[in-house]
């Protein structure tokens, strides 16, 4: 067990658990943010898509001692209102059937918008192949990201 | 309009009830933000008052309708609530919806299964909001003293206009819920909807976007402990020995120990179905640790022994017998195969089809399978459970809730009335979640270690455990004379563990000699419900066989089912023939309309199919262009006859799904066994569809109707997967007869 100063959220956050400890468990299980998913723990899923600074990761396969003070961004820390232009198209083409994979799409889909603001289909496909959708919203999400992308 | 008589389902509608569904109110961020309009948000009521069972009213006219159904992805949440909003003449804007919690009492068939949910509780849905406004109607007529016949309620106002007096639906809302229910009440006309037939967003939509706590993983109490289990690695194997020494030393761990799930003796249902009976459990607290711990446990495993058991099933009784040994997948296909030879059940015959076959000029013959698949919900297993020592709250993520908590009750010897179950929204059911058994194991950990605890399986422990989609093997035969007419219809068919025939769907009614044979395997590999179980098998087996009847006799597809649907509509052969023909004809030609099937489209390589299930009539075209020498589905266009549509936006993304579903399992997916191990236990080797293998586009087409609505969860998949299978034969060259089709 360790001590972590974190920045999650823009708030600074503690916590003292195994080093080892993915960032996944440290968000679900010790500061509450249950936004972020569990769908297979081996980086195949995206369900636990966060942002480490601008850069999607998983955060499944991230151990909180490699996270140092570089700012996380979760499900609930991408926009104070739900208001980012991703989560918004994502209610104007009312792609969720379960949901539980949509915040990792969602948190995807805003890493791709910040270092591609116009993706091409391909690069959509490209980007967002890791992030799996069992209930098969994929037409949706790719028609979300584009009108996000024209929103941005 | 249609008279009800609301002595059906009555139990819901007595009126001092109090609604729960306490810590899951999602009511103040949807309304106050999922708004098409810009009119006042209405503000929470200083007090509710409860009408019946499914909806209560704010003194402001704020009203709340109860979803009954467990949501799994399938929208009710959203559709069920809109069918009681529109009998009740509301403004959809000014609803807030909450999920029931089981309430025997107060709804029936709280199930999400069999795409059942809609038309199970249609008429109770009319009738709640029916009544509803019945009875405001009456409290304003007493109010206003007038005849009750001069007051109209619509969209949350009731209007005198004689006297020009009007109040909305909150002012008489007391009033209302102090009066008797009236013994009938009048619904609207299919013409009249206002809100059904409309698209409204997913009530949980903005919750979803910004990750609020929604599923049974979300779940959180004080003082909660996590469990996770370690079960046999393969089937054929049980619990011989555990060592637990390192586990129990380490950080976080509370305890480790073994659970029996059944009491001896326990007269099961179908859905208590486990693959086994008998695991270890790890509790700390916190998933890490827990999981960390579960990997030092040395457990000896040891065969099983061969076994029989009967289990109910709504009303009738099925034996399932569990052999010993260790499967393979080799092996399995070599029994299916050797299985058309040997002792097989006839279904259905009609007329001479041995004669027929005898005579025919030419035979084809075509067999195909599928393998075990699991169900993969995105959300792996878990349940809470607070089992204390006179009650039990249990909350989390299960299809059967009903059927479930008899099981518990048994299991830990608390009455059903001490056992409270909570509904959580889940991370897909897909069936899976039919069968309850992780509900009845976290009842049992938490009453062992007498504390709140939330058991939750790892997705290697999820997809390994079983209850799989069987393997299906199916050969059919057409016979045809000299002429390349049909004469005669063939299908054997089975698998491992059941049969997947509907031995009474078309072609039977369509062909005079038909002859339909079934026979099952049984194997400890555990199989349950799959998505449109049975038919997300035959009707991709069964449409492509009709295409190679279609090439053998010259026809087009859509043509050529379009006459055996004329032969079964106008000259039926036999009389249990499960489907309406005109109905199935329906979708092919609005399909071929939508599709433009008669447009020749160069480079675009085009299949077709239709099916039946679920009460649903379904049709896809499937587009394929080549690129790069590799087929890609450009396009599905689909005509979907479920009746009357309640969210057609809603409905539209379930069809849409449900194909990609069909078609990504169909393509990729796949469990195999070596030695009753499963292979496939994680993403890295179970391969299910990405963005960049579905459809590009998806057109859905719904039959205008107003015929009560049927299914809309299941219909959609089944038929896609041949009318793929005939796109690749047609972009190809060749025929695709066993999936997973890229394997």
């Amino acid at each position: 067990m360790a001590i972590f100063n974190l920045n999650v959220n823009g708030k600074k956050e503690q916590v003292d658990v195994d080093p080892a400890t993915p960032m996944l468990w440290v968000l679900r299980e010790h500061l509450n943010l249950v936004g972020t998913k569990y769908g297979c723990g081996i980086a195949q899923c995206g369900a636990c898509t966060i942002h480490l600074g601008d850069v999607a990761m998983r955060s499944c396969m991230l151990p909180v001692s490699q996270v140092g003070n570089n700012a996380v961004t979760t499900i609930e820390g991408l926009s104070d209102n739900g208001d980012h232009p991703v989560q918004k198209a994502w209610i104007e083409h009312d792609v969720p059937q379960c949901g539980y994979c949509q915040a990792g799409q969602i948190m995807n889909a805003a890493a791709l918008l910040k270092s591609k603001s116009n993706p091409s289909d391909e690069e959509i496909d490209a980007a967002m192949n890791g992030n799996i959708c069992r209930c098969g919203t994929y037409v949706r999400i790719k028609a979300a990201v584009k009108t996000a992308s024209k929103n941005l | 309009m249609t008279t009800i008589k609301t002595s059906i389902g009555r139990r819901s509608f007595i009126k001092n009830v109090t609604l729960t569904g306490g810590g899951m109110v999602l009511g103040f961020s949807w309304l106050a933000s999922c708004k098409s309009s810009t009119k006042e948000v209405l503000a929470m009521p200083k007090e509710w008052f409860t009408i019946n069972g499914y909806l209560k009213i704010g003194e402001n006219g704020l009203v709340t309708i109860m979803s009954p159904n467990p949501e799994i992805g399938q929208n009710v949440k959203t559709s069920m609530p809109m069918i009681v909003a529109e009998e009740l003449d509301i403004d959809w804007n000014n609803v807030i919806i909450e999920q029931a919690d089981l309430n025997t009492s107060l709804y029936s068939w709280q199930i999400a299964g069999g795409s059942r949910s809609i038309s199970s509780s249609w008429n109770n849905l009319r009738m709640a909001g029916a009544t509803a406004k019945h009875m405001l109607r009456e409290a304003a007529a007493k109010a206003w003293n007038v005849p009750m016949e001069e007051i109209t309620a619509e969209n949350g106002m009731l209007t005198h206009q004689k006297t020009n007096k009007s109040a909305h639906y909150g002012e008489m809302a007391s009033a209302a819920s102090k009066l008797t229910v009236p013994k009938e009440v009048k619904l609207k006309a299919v013409k009249d909807f206002k809100i059904i037939g409309t698209s409204k967003k997913n009530v949980d939509a903005k919750n979803i976007v910004t990750g609020k706590p929604l599923f049974g993983l979300d779940y959180k109490e004080e003082g909660m402990l996590i469990a996770m289990i370690v079960h046999p690695p393969a089937f054929g194997l049980k619990l011989k020995s555990m060592d637990d020494s390192i586990a129990r030393t380490m950080p976080g761990i509370k305890d480790v120990f073994r659970i029996n799930l059944f009491n001896k003796g326990y007269a099961k249902s179908a859905f208590d179905a486990t693959s086994f009976d008998e695991i270890a459990v790890v509790v700390g607290n916190s998933t890490w640790e827990v999981l960390n711990a579960k990997k030092t446990l040395k457990i000896e495993w040891e065969p099983i022994k061969a076994s029989k058991e009967k289990r109910s099933i709504f009303g009738s009784e099925m034996e399932v017998i569990t052999p010993a040994g260790l499967e393979n997948t080799d092996s399995h296909m070599e029994q299916m195969k050797n299985m058309a030879s040997k002792s097989v059940k006839t279904v259905r015959k009609d007329g001479k089809p041995e004669t027929a076959f005898k005579k025919a000029a030419y035979i084809l013959e075509r067999s195909y399978s599928c393998p075990f698949l699991a169900h993969n919900t995105m959300e792996p297993m878990n349940f809470f459970a607070n089992v204390t020592t006179d009650k039990a709250v249990l909350v989390g993520p299960v299809q059967t809730p009903e059927i479930m908590q008899k099981s518990v009750s048994e299991r830990i010897g608390l009455p059903l009335e001490k056992i409270q179950v909570k509904l959580t929204r889940m991370g897909g059911g897909f069936g899976r979640r039919l069968y309850g058994h992780f509900m009845i194991e976290a009842a049992i950990i938490s009453q062992k270690i007498k504390a709140p605890v939330k058991l939750i399986y790892t997705r290697e422990d999820d997809m390994s455990y079983g209850i799989y989609r069987p393997a299906y093997y199916a050969t059919y035969k057409a016979a045809f004379d000299e002429k390349k007419n049909l004469i005669a219809f063939h299908v054997n068919t089975g698998g491992i563990t059941e049969s997947p025939l509907s031995a009474n769907r078309f072609p039977a009614g369509a062909i005079d000699h038909y002859l339909a044979e079934e026979w099952e395997i049984p194997s400890n590999i555990s199989t349950g419900a799959f998505r449109a179980p049975g038919s997300n098998f035959m009707a991709g087996a069964e449409q492509s066989f009709l295409d190679e009847m279609a090439e053998y006799m010259g026809k087009d597809p859509i043509a050529m089912r379009l006459e055996l649907f004329d032969r079964a509509k106008t000259n039926p052969v036999g009389e249990k023939n499960d489907y309406n023909a005109e109905r199935y004809a329906g979708v092919l030609k609005l399909v071929k309309e939508k599709a433009e099937w008669d447009k020749p489209m160069p480079g675009i390589h085009r299949g077709v199919s239709a099916y039946y299930c679920h009460d649903s009539y379904v049709a896809h075209v499937l587009d394929i262009v080549m690129e790069n020498q590799k087929p890609v589905i450009k396009k599905v266009t689909s005509a979907v006859d479920c009746g009357i549509v309640i969210n057609m936006d809603a409905a539209t993304n379930l069809s849409q799904g449900a194909v990609v579903d069909a078609v990504g399992h169909s393509l990729y997916s796949n469990i195999t066994f070596k030695d009753g191990l499963p292979f496939q236990n994680n993403f890295n080797t179970y391969r299910l569809i990405k963005i960049s293998e579905a459809p590009k586009e998806i057109e859905v087409h719904f039959i205008k109707s107003e015929i009560d609505p049927t299914g809309m969860g299941e219909p959609s998949g089944p038929p896609v997967i041949a009318a793929l299978a005939n796109a690749l034969y047609k972009a190809t060259g060749k025929r695709v007869y066993h999936q997973p089709f890229f394997s």
